[in-house]
């Protein structure tokens, strides 16, 4: 048996286990390795080079439970050529896996603390990891809070476990749509405005977010009117990674590569990179 | 000045936050304690509503009628407040609100909060600048909402 990291650069054949719609665009589809190879363990917050033979590769944040073996799983909206041939796999069919690859969410540092988890729209996917590390080692961590905003109803992410997360114990869980018909009696209003209804312990509370960029901007601005440190607070960037291991310098901002260095990083690294048009 | 239950009530709601003592007297003295049932329209677009509420619980949704359906474009909670444009007394309402479940609020003539605001200038600045700060923060969640973050492209300007 062979790991999956055996060789950045080698996809190892993954068998796709099943693919359920989420949204409109958006599905999640599981993978087993094909070929009797095993799965490196990943670390909530890094993704995948996830390969459609013929068509191209993409990379894809994992968005199941670290601590299960036997698949991978991955949330993908389909918005183009590579990720629409990626959802519309057919159990049994097979695609390529590179990595895990990348910096996760560093647990560690709330540990003891309030978590934090600011999502918007498929932000919610790379998240979900940290998620399920929360609620299984829960007794290292004190309060949960989950704020998920999406762009309507409809596009609102794993709407079930939302509701079985707020159901947890010291976990609070919003959610809010930009726009919403009659038959919604939620939220309805950006992500930022949840942060009105939660209480922060400044000093104790680590915040990670995840979402478009221009969210993430609006959101780290509250967070530290609201006095959270940049150090306390955690984003994953996305840019057009390639290879995945800093080889190529496709994804670099700055000083990093977004692929190697990232795509996790605290607010304290990223503050300089953010609000620039262009690097 | 004897502390009454609705200063106390007053005192602890946000908008008023960092308040004056005589200042939540002079809002305990204009305020109407007031509740609305579930799903009940509070005012409708372009009704000329002159009330002003602070949401004490519950939740009301602001809606716009387009043709063939109606939008609900932001929703409002505990520690909000709904009607800023009645301390203006300028115009129409610009949304409908509708209260989602069984609301509890207090109401402020807009008239009357603008004659207060008058007669003593300190608690008009205290006053303004609190709902400066809502329409400032209504403004930017619209900008966010506006540039629709979460299309799966984002419209280059250029």
């Amino acid at each position: 048996m062979s790991s999956v990291t055996s060789d950045v650069m080698r996809p190892v054949r993954a068998r796709v286990v099943s693919v359920v719609k989420e949204t409109r665009d958006t599905f999640t589809l599981a993978v087993t390795p094909a070929d009797g190879e095993s799965w490196e363990a990943f670390q909530p917050g890094q993704f995948n080079m996830l390969y459609v033979f013929g068509v191209g590769e993409l990379p894809i944040s994992i968005s199941g439970d670290p601590e299960e073996r036997e698949r991978l799983v991955y949330t993908v909206r389909s918005v183009g050529q590579a990720t629409h041939a990626l959802v519309s796999r057919r159990p049994g069919e097979t695609i390529g896996v590179r990595g895990p690859f990348g910096a996760g969410w560093p647990l560690g540092a709330a540990r003891g603390k309030d978590v934090l988890v600011v999502a918007g729209g498929i932000g919610l996917a790379p998240l979900r990891p940290l998620i399920y590390h929360v609620l299984r080692y829960r007794d290292d961590y004190v309060r949960l809070l989950v704020l998920y905003g999406a762009r309507s109803p409809g596009d609102l992410l794993y709407r079930k476990q939302l509701a079985e997360w707020s159901r947890a114990p010291d976990t609070q869980v919003l959610v809010t749509v930009d726009y919403g018909g009659l038959s919604w009696r939620g939220h309805v209003g950006v992500v930022t405005t949840l942060l009105r209804h939660v209480r922060l312990h400044v000093g104790r509370t680590v915040a990670y977010i995840c979402g478009p960029e221009v969210m993430m901007r609006y959101v780290i601005r509250l967070l530290e009117a609201r006095g959270l440190a940049p150090t306390d607070i955690y984003l994953s960037m996305e840019r057009n990674m390639k290879c995945g291991a800093g080889f190529c310098g496709h994804c670099q901002l700055g000083p990093y590569f977004v692929c190697k260095d990232g795509p996790v990083f605290s607010y304290q690294q990223m503050r300089p990179w953010l609000d620039r048009y262009e690097v | 000045m004897q502390a009454t239950p609705l200063t106390e009530v007053l005192k602890e709601h946000p908008f008023l936050e960092g308040f004056k003592p005589e200042h939540i007297q002079k809002m305990a003295e204009l305020a109407l304690e007031v509740q609305f049932g579930r799903d009940q329209i509070i005012f409708r677009e372009g009704q000329e509503s002159g009330l002003f509420f602070l949401i004490l619980s519950g939740r009301i949704a602001l809606e716009v009628s387009a043709p063939g359906r109606i939008l609900r474009v932001q929703t409002l909670g505990p520690g909000e407040e709904l009607g800023w444009s009645s301390v203006l007394g300028e115009g129409g309402k610009h949304f409908q609100a509708r209260s989602l479940e069984t609301v509890r609020a207090l109401a402020f003539e807009g008239s009357r909060l603008r004659q207060a605001c008058d007669q003593d200038p300190s608690f008009g600045y205290a006053l303004m600048r609190r709902l400066l700060k809502v329409v400032a923060e209504r403004l930017q969640a619209t900008r966010m909402q506006l540039l629709d973050v979460y299309a799966p492209r984002a419209a280059k300007l250029i």
